[in-house]
């Protein structure tokens, strides 16, 4: 399945953020210790990768393996999204520097340099699965609500995450008023959703 | 209102420059911007009155109505309209009822959050005391509602078919075409064929193409609590065309109390705070209450007086008691077929089949819905894990699932009711609404009726039941009426038939809680309805 630039604008419709741009935010400074997770002593001056590069890696691991187009589509996303929301940009920012530090702290290594399979590590070993998602809570409770549900969101609310389900207009995305009354879902490019020709990824 | 430049006392302490001061002596004071409000102060400041509406919640911005959907859709986020805390606080006794959950105070009520669907009630319902001795019959007949459900119709914009032969007379077609059936109706209607059972169009208050200045419906999902297209209507459409035909909205103003003449014969002033903590008078010469099913009675409770002490217009001791609402009953399961569940958020065929029957007597609607089963976007961001793993489990739990509802009538009981809670306050001192609620065993019956036929629905299509919602577990479908009851009797009602109160010649309550009987049809077409035929009566009185 390929996501496509009509699911990234969508994405972005749907939570109020317009004028996205390939801009790759920069991660602000993080702070060592914040929040109440204190095991894993991050390292503010080493977590200076891209926001971008942080979350297209979690989301390697956060979809489904059969996904191309995925960096263009969490580039449009992230930074698009968050243009107008200040408060949530922050924290986005914040914790994806934090799950950076982590990874270099347990790793060696930039989250984003990781193998799928060691970033999936990283995240379960921080009890993320099973971490209320909470934008002020603990780290792993953070890392759950801004990186994880926040790329799940954008995902299971286009075509592209809810065809791989069975649902061409899963909800939260304006799929119109004809597929509910349609018996099959029509392959992608047939039914306004998911049209391969808008594919750039 | 809303001047640049208000003096930072003149806005209430909340910040944003609007002047929340009381106006000069108003012709109308509405209190409450719901349905039922917005369309008698939209209808008033048409004909020229002078309108002052007072509203406890905010006003909602439009823009952000996706980031609300999100907040709905996304585990861990708060409530979109923000109900809960010390404003709105309650108490229960006998079984539990989620008032918060049933209430939005906000600009345009509760209609920002209410799934929009809208049918008339019966002729039966107007008259459930002559023809089957329960309940009590309303002060006026189906016939004399029937051109203000027109209206209300026209008002919301109702996408609706005359396919249900099960309907009261209507004289024109709906403003709108019905939204067509569902690929799910088609699953159901193949067994309620077999069955006997008829199968309908179901009127919604949603837009199936444009209309009045707002959009198609674009297929969201979230209609209920959300709307991000403003397809689905809501009062703030009419609170708009009030403001527009000369009507101030002071909003974040909660009216404590209504304060009458020294006759007790006129109410004078409605006291109301802000959230700075400051009260303020606003004057009127004619008031409306449309606070809600709840609200109304208690606002009535807590403006007692030397002449009313047991609350305003209460000479009949019948504010806040017969406190209805409807009763769900359910059946869900699945099947070994897709069902094309979850793409819209609404309904688009009903049975009302068995409405009118009189064994039980209580009014059964059935319903066939088009979001049964999770939604795969909820449902991930609930899981427990991520990836091909988390792909594997929405595909197993979406895609099969069928859910049948019912709604059921709940006659009015006397000990039924809504009063002041004295042990605790709400955030400006006053006591909180305190609701007392149970169930009969008529109101059990009919829940065992509605569970039985949807039974022999999923047997006649194969279908797992997995759970059945009925007697034991029912609960409310968060229609709250009947607290202040309309009557042609001072001595057993508080309203008469154009709302107006018995004890008060300048004051008019309206909304759901001036129903003395129920039905079973979701509520606020009736609501809209009577508060157009308020309306005409106010507008005579000027």
């Amino acid at each position: 399945m390929k996501l496509t630039r009509r699911d990234a604008v969508v994405a972005l419709a749907a939570v109020g953020g317009v004028g996205a741009s390939s801009v790759a935010a920069r991660f602000d400074a993080p702070r060592a210790g914040d929040g109440d997770w204190d095991g894993a002593g991050a390292d503010a001056s080493a977590a200076s990768a891209d926001l971008l590069d942080v979350m297209d890696a979690a989301a390697a691991a956060v979809f489904p393996s059969d996904v191309d187009g995925r960096r263009t589509f969490v580039e449009r996303y992230v930074v698009g999204r968050t243009e107008d929301r200040a408060s949530y940009r922050e924290g986005l920012t914040e914790t994806a520097a934090e799950l950076d530090a982590i990874a270099r702290d347990w790793r060696d290594a930039a989250f984003a340099d990781l193998s799928v399979e060691t970033r999936d590590e990283i995240l379960r070993g921080l009890g993320v699965e099973t971490a209320d998602p909470e934008p002020d809570g603990t780290v792993s409770e953070r890392i759950r609500f801004y990186v994880v549900n926040d790329l799940l969101y954008a995902f299971y609310s286009t075509p592209t995450g809810g065809r791989l389900v069975g649902i061409e207009n899963p909800v939260g995305y304006p799929g119109g008023t004809e597929s509910y009354q349609r018996a099959t879902m029509p392959d992608a490019g047939a039914d306004g959703t998911g049209e391969e020709e808008e594919t750039d990824g | 209102m809303a001047e640049t430049g208000t003096p930072a006392d003149e806005d209430g302490g909340v910040g944003d420059g609007v002047d929340r001061t009381p106006s000069p002596r108003a012709d109308v004071c509405v209190v409450g911007s719901g349905p039922a409000g917005a369309l008698v102060a939209h209808r008033l400041a048409e004909a020229g009155a002078d309108v002052v509406i007072l509203e406890a919640g905010p006003r909602f911005d439009f823009s952000r109505r996706a980031a609300q959907m999100e907040t709905h859709l996304r585990a861990g986020m708060e409530n979109p309209w923000e109900m809960g805390g010390e404003r709105d606080a309650y108490t229960t006794a006998g079984r539990h009822y989620p008032l918060n959950a049933a209430r939005v105070k906000g600009v345009g009520g509760t209609t920002l959050h209410w799934q929009g669907m809208v049918m008339r009630l019966h002729e039966r319902d107007f008259e459930m005391r002559s023809r089957h001795r329960v309940g009590a019959d309303w002060p006026l007949s189906y016939d004399d509602l029937k051109p203000h459900y027109r209206e209300a119709e026209t008002a919301f914009g109702v996408a609706g078919a005359l396919d249900n032969p099960y309907a009261p007379p209507r004289d024109e077609p709906f403003p709108l075409p019905a939204f067509p059936p569902s690929h799910s109706d088609s699953i159901f209607a193949e067994a309620c064929e077999s069955l006997g059972l008829d199968m309908h169009s179901v009127p919604n208050a949603r837009n199936s193409e444009p209309y009045d200045g707002r959009a198609p419906c674009q297929g969201f999902g979230t209609c209920k609590p959300v709307c991000p297209s403003g397809a689905k209507y809501t009062a703030e459409s009419h609170v708009d065309k009030a403001v527009a035909a000369g009507a101030r909205l002071v909003d974040r103003a909660p009216v404590q109390r209504l304060e009458h003449d020294d006759a007790g014969e006129r109410v004078e002033r409605a006291v109301y705070a802000t959230p700075d903590g400051a009260e303020h008078v606003q004057s009127a010469r004619r008031f409306v209450v449309a606070c809600g099913g709840v609200e109304n009675a208690r606002l009535l409770l807590l403006s007692r007086s030397e002449t009313y002490p047991d609350g305003l217009a209460n000479t009949s001791g019948a504010v806040g008691r017969y406190f209805m609402d409807h009763l769900f009953a359910g059946v869900g399961g699945r099947v070994d077929r897709r069902t094309r569940q979850n793409h819209v958020g609404f309904n688009t065929s009903e049975c009302h089949q068995f409405y009118d029957d009189d064994s039980p007597v209580n009014g059964l609607k059935l319903e066939f819905l088009n979001y049964a089963g999770p939604s795969p976007v909820i449902d991930a961001t609930h899981a427990e894990t991520w990836g091909d793993e988390l792909l594997g489990q929405l595909r197993e739990s979406y895609g099969t699932h069928l859910t049948m509802g019912a709604l059921v009538e709940q006659l009015p009981r006397a000990e039924n009711r809504i009063t002041l809670d004295p042990s605790r306050t709400d955030d400006h001192g006053n006591p909180v609404p305190h609701v007392e609620w149970s169930l009969d065993s008529e109101t059990r019956r009919a829940l065992r009726r509605a569970n039985e036929i949807q039974r022999r629905v999923f047997d006649e299509l194969d279908a797992t039941v997995d759970w059945v919602v009925g007697p034991e577990n029912t609960g409310p479908a968060y229609h709250q009426m009947g607290t202040t009851r309309m009557g042609s009797d001072p001595e057993s009602s508080v309203v008469d038939a154009e709302m107006r109160a018995h004890d008060l010649s300048n004051l008019w309550v309206v909304g759901s809680s001036v129903f003395p009987t129920g039905g079973a049809m979701n509520p606020t077409l009736t609501i809209a309805a009577l508060s157009l035929r308020a309306a005409s009566a106010i507008e005579s009185s000027m």
